[in-house]
């Protein structure tokens, strides 16, 4: 078949929603777009367990403790499926580890802020576990086989994170005075860097067009962000809290309610390295994987050895 | 850079293909991949991967190497000869209408 048979074929593909599998011919833009696009967000899966774990030893009861680290096992889970299904494109999963750990690859920015108070976990599965929820629903029904099945088994473990955050939420928010100004204060703290969790605008985002041909993005950054936003306010109204921002106002014309302006500076500046966390969730994964060396090695060479002494066994 | 990719690729636990029987009485069906050094940790690991809400009853490891596909760019001649013989579904024999069961 000449090249352009090829892909014509894929796009035929495309075109009825035909899913593509890993041993099928795609075009080279396509396969980089999903490795950047799949490794990121398996990255930000993993490392996004950073955050959340440093609370678990914390948790104020027993239930939650449990909760929270069952939370936390799935994120792992999740990075594990996405590595897996990025593998299947055709880098190495070391190579992956490789691009974290240099700073070439990037992970969302929203775990590059720190978890301050209890209250923060309230708030990171209320609104960062939503705000992702959002995101990964439409990639159920995305072009490419095993990010798609990969999506399904994350989309459905993601809701009880959403649940867990709000119920935290809640508690505190019908508790004492305190109790409700710390749910306050994490909404406050959580909330703009929630919305920036959906990207530039989709002015400022000029590869949206290709991604939703390819059906490797199902909506726009502003879609998703607008829709975040509608879902949050009424939930807002539930907890009682006030929304951190003053310019909220449903918008009769649009059917959606408007919000303030983001301050992209701020997003770029934590994209580029400079959040307040950055560097430390950095050299964390970067210690768990140097330190974790010695293991690795251990059971190679574990493997090894009995893989040798059975095969000494059978040829007795 | 060949050099340093050959080294990191060859520190690498091997990869692992995941089948699970959700319930007996099931095939076990694909469930993923996941990297480790041996068949017990392989097995471990996917109950942990996996597993988590008993989404199984029995699993199977089969390291990836050993798996070998059929080539989607021959699939047109690999199923064709399936193709024209129609008479091997039950829709292709007329039945008299008095026939009720079968
Ligand atoms: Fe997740
Ligand atoms: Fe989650």
């Amino acid at each position: 078949m000449p090249v352009h048979s090829f892909q014509e074929h894929f796009d035929s593909l495309i075109d009825r929603e035909i899913t593509i599998e890993p041993k099928d011919w795609m075009p080279d833009d396509y396969r980089k777009t999903l490795i950047r696009q799949i490794s990121q967000h398996a990255h930000s899966e993993i490392v996004g367990m950073l955050p959340e774990g440093n609370w678990i030893t914390r948790a104020p009861s027993l239930r939650r403790k449990a909760v929270l680290l069952a939370k936390v096992q799935d994120e792992a889970g999740h990075g594990l499926y996405l590595y897996s299904a990025a593998e299947t494109l055709g880098i190495t999963r070391d190579e992956m580890y490789n691009q974290l750990h240099t700073g070439k690859a990037k992970y969302s920015s929203i775990f590059n802020y720190p978890t301050l108070t209890w209250a923060d976990m309230g708030a990171i599965g209320w609104l960062v576990d939503g705000a992702a929820i959002m995101n990964q629903v439409p990639l159920c029904r995305t072009s490419y086989g095993p990010y798609a099945r990969a999506m399904v088994r994350v989309c459905k473990e993601e809701s009880f994170h959403q649940r867990q955050g709000f119920e935290i939420m809640l508690t505190l928010a019908k508790g004492t005075e305190i109790q409700k100004k710390m749910a306050q204060d994490a909404f406050n703290r959580w909330w703009w860097p929630s919305i920036m969790m959906f990207g530039p605008t989709d002015a400022e985002s000029p590869n949206t067009e290709q991604s939703v041909r390819w059906r490797i993005k199902r909506f726009t950054n502003d879609e998703l962000r607008q829709k975040f936003v509608d879902v949050t306010v009424e939930q807002t109204k539930v907890l009682g809290l006030e929304m951190p921002d003053k310019d909220i106002k449903w918008n009769e014309e649009r059917g959606h309610y408007d919000f303030g302006p983001i301050n992209w500076d701020e997003f770029w500046n934590v994209v580029k390295g400079n959040g307040p966390c950055n560097k430390q969730r950095l050299d964390a994964r970067k210690n768990a994987w140097d330190n974790g060396k010695w293991v690795r090695d251990a059971a190679m060479a574990h493997a090894a050895k009995r893989k040798a002494r059975e095969g000494g066994v059978k040829a007795a | 850079m060949t050099n340093d990719k050959m080294n990191i690729t060859k520190n690498e636990w091997p990869l692992w293909e995941v089948f699970i029987r959700s319930k007996a009485g099931l095939d076990h069906k694909h469930a993923g991949s996941l990297h480790a050094a041996d068949e017990q940790m392989a097995i471990e690991n996917a109950r942990d991967v996996y597993t988590r809400r008993m989404e199984g009853v029995s699993i199977w490891v089969v390291e990836s190497k050993y798996i070998h596909a059929s080539d989607p760019g021959e699939s047109a001649s690999l199923y064709d000869p399936a193709n024209d013989k129609i008479y091997r579904h039950p829709t292709f024999y007329e039945l008299p209408d008095e026939v009720k069961y079968m």
